[in-house]
């Protein structure tokens, strides 16, 4: 296995100084160039884990392993796209991207020329000399992944990398996406809130349950043929995820809202762009 | 209009020429001294020390920021001393300056230094904590780290505060350097009024004014207003 993660727990002590678990017990096993999406409810720790595994967060418990090595401290070789793209903004296009590349002691015309290549790939060749400002909140975020792809990483790290963009562009992007991942190969760890987004994008969905954050079920999206999957194969899978997720959704509401709240009994009301489940 | 009421009353009134000289005689006594070289040198000596004293509290603000920022137990003790020595007007060093270094230019490049220290470090320290934790993150995992981590995020993402905190530096260090020179001599603009004083040569105390508004307003206006728009138009806090 590829990414291997055992045993993992994980604590935090909030406000009223009370030690909350979100994290417990976690195993997960994902394959070399594979397409991985966790999804769950907010505050289900699903973030905290992608943190655990790019080790800018300690495991109290449990061990991490990145193609064999341990997972002690961050590194470029499991770089992140976060949700807001987090470019510096006082450096051009082309100077973000080629950042880690020079960190890694490449000469300056070798990173320039590789990172030239990769904003090819994600259809920005005609940014490289502006900076961030200047972009919109789509090619800020074809930036940021193009400055994570251009690490070569061993694995991408994705926390909900197109939750705050419009739907056009996210649709874009989704498939922008899935072509470099074919191109490339590269494993990915894509952590998100919005069930159709993971059916779409990845193989494996992994669904988290709440409070502790656990692994609920996995499920496998079925395969795409010839690139193209059928419609209803799509909202059958999301159906099924949406049903295991209920019970996580109400758990939370009636935290949040007392104990008479139900979600269940409510009439589930499903539209035709089966978006249902998005937003939760 | 100032001009001609000032030429005016300057005129009619009957105070002597020594204590309120006429405008005509202000502006000729400025050229003269900027011709004999009188003024010229003082200025010259006066920037001088600011340069110097500045860039000193600039360092010195950035590396004690640095250490505030970083270890907290810095910030309990030093931050707290710090925030309260801000608030003395640094011309009131100037006695323990004499005391330390005698009545000679170190005392006056000391309170120039310290006028604008504080200031800076107090603003150094709140531009390296309002960096957001995103590029930190980002830059972490890159790899990122120790001096590098600083050169490339801390530092240049705290650049917009860091300018405005040598801003009001450098008006601190100024009016701390004209009061230095005032008391204690050794040449400079401060001096040139003592001695306009002395000599009941208000003309010359008021072209030495002048000229201290208008270096002043140069560095204000073209240094300080340039560095931050460029900064702004870089960044998109502001349009073109």
């Amino acid at each position: 296995m590829y990414l291997t993660i055992d045993g993992i727990e994980k604590s935090f002590i909030n406000e009223r100084k009370e030690k909350v678990k979100v994290l417990d017990n976690i195993n997960l096993n994902v394959k070399k160039g594979s397409f991985v999406s966790i999804v769950g409810p907010s505050g289900c720790g699903k973030s905290t884990l992608l943190y655990l595994i790019a080790g800018l967060d300690k495991a109290d418990q449990g061990e991490i392993r990145v193609a064999g090595n341990l997972v002690t401290k961050p590194g470029p070789e499991r770089v992140v796209v976060f949700q807001e793209a987090g470019l510096f903004p006082w450096l051009t296009v082309l100077e973000n991207v080629t950042y880690g590349l020079l960190l890694k002691k490449m000469p300056k015309e070798q990173a320039q020329q590789k990172a030239l290549e990769v904003l090819k790939m994600v259809h920005l060749s005609r940014y490289v000399d502006s900076y961030p400002h200047q972009l919109s909140g789509g090619m800020k975020q074809r930036v940021s992944i193009a400055r994570a792809l251009v690490m070569e990483p061993d694995i991408l790290l994705m926390d909900e990398p197109f939750s705050a963009l419009d739907e056009q562009t996210r649709m874009v992007l989704h498939k922008e996406l899935l072509e470099i991942w074919r191109k490339t190969k590269v494993t990915i760890f894509f952590v998100t809130h919005n069930i159709r987004e993971a059916v779409l994008l990845s193989e494996q969905v992994v669904v988290f349950a709440t409070r502790p954050g656990k692994i609920k079920e996995t499920i496998t999206v079925p395969s795409m043929k010839d690139g193209v999957m059928p419609d209803g194969v799509t909202l059958q899978t999301e159906q099924k995820i949406l049903s295991i997720l209920q019970e996580e959704i109400e758990k939370v509401l009636k935290e949040e809202m007392g104990d008479d709240y139900s979600f269940k009994t409510n009439h589930l009301h499903r539209g035709d762009s089966g978006d249902m489940g998005s937003h939760i | 209009m100032i001009a001609a009421i000032w030429e005016v009353t300057s005129r009619l009134s009957g105070l002597p020429e020594f204590m309120f000289p006429s405008l005509t005689q202000v502006f000729e006594t400025l050229a003269n001294g900027l011709m004999s070289g009188q003024i010229t040198a003082a200025i010259g000596k006066s920037l001088g020390r600011i340069l110097l004293g500045f860039t000193i509290a600039i360092i010195v603000g950035l590396i004690l920021g640095y250490f505030i920022w970083r270890f907290k137990i810095v910030e309990d003790t030093l931050g707290f001393v710090v925030t309260a020595l801000q608030s003395i007007p640094s011309i009131v060093w100037f006695p323990l300056a004499i005391i330390w270094f005698g009545l000679n230019d170190i005392s006056i490049l000391f309170i120039v230094t310290i006028g604008a220290t504080w200031t800076m470090t107090v603003n150094a320290t709140s531009g390296f904590k309002n960096v957001p934790q995103l590029y930190q993150r980002v830059a972490k995992t890159y790899g990122s780290s120790g001096f590098h981590f600083l050169r490339t995020v801390i530092l240049p993402a705290s650049v917009p505060q860091i300018i405005s905190g040598l801003r009001i530096a450098w008006a601190f260090s100024w009016r701390a350097l004209m009061a230095g020179e005032l008391l204690g001599g050794g040449g400079g603009l401060g001096q040139l009024l003592e001695m306009g004083r002395s000599l009941g040569q208000m003309d010359l105390v008021i072209s030495v004014m002048i000229i201290i508004a208008i270096i002043g307003t140069i560095v204000d206006n073209v240094v300080f207003s340039r560095l931050e728009r460029s900064v702004e138009v870089k960044w998109g806090l502001r349009g073109r």
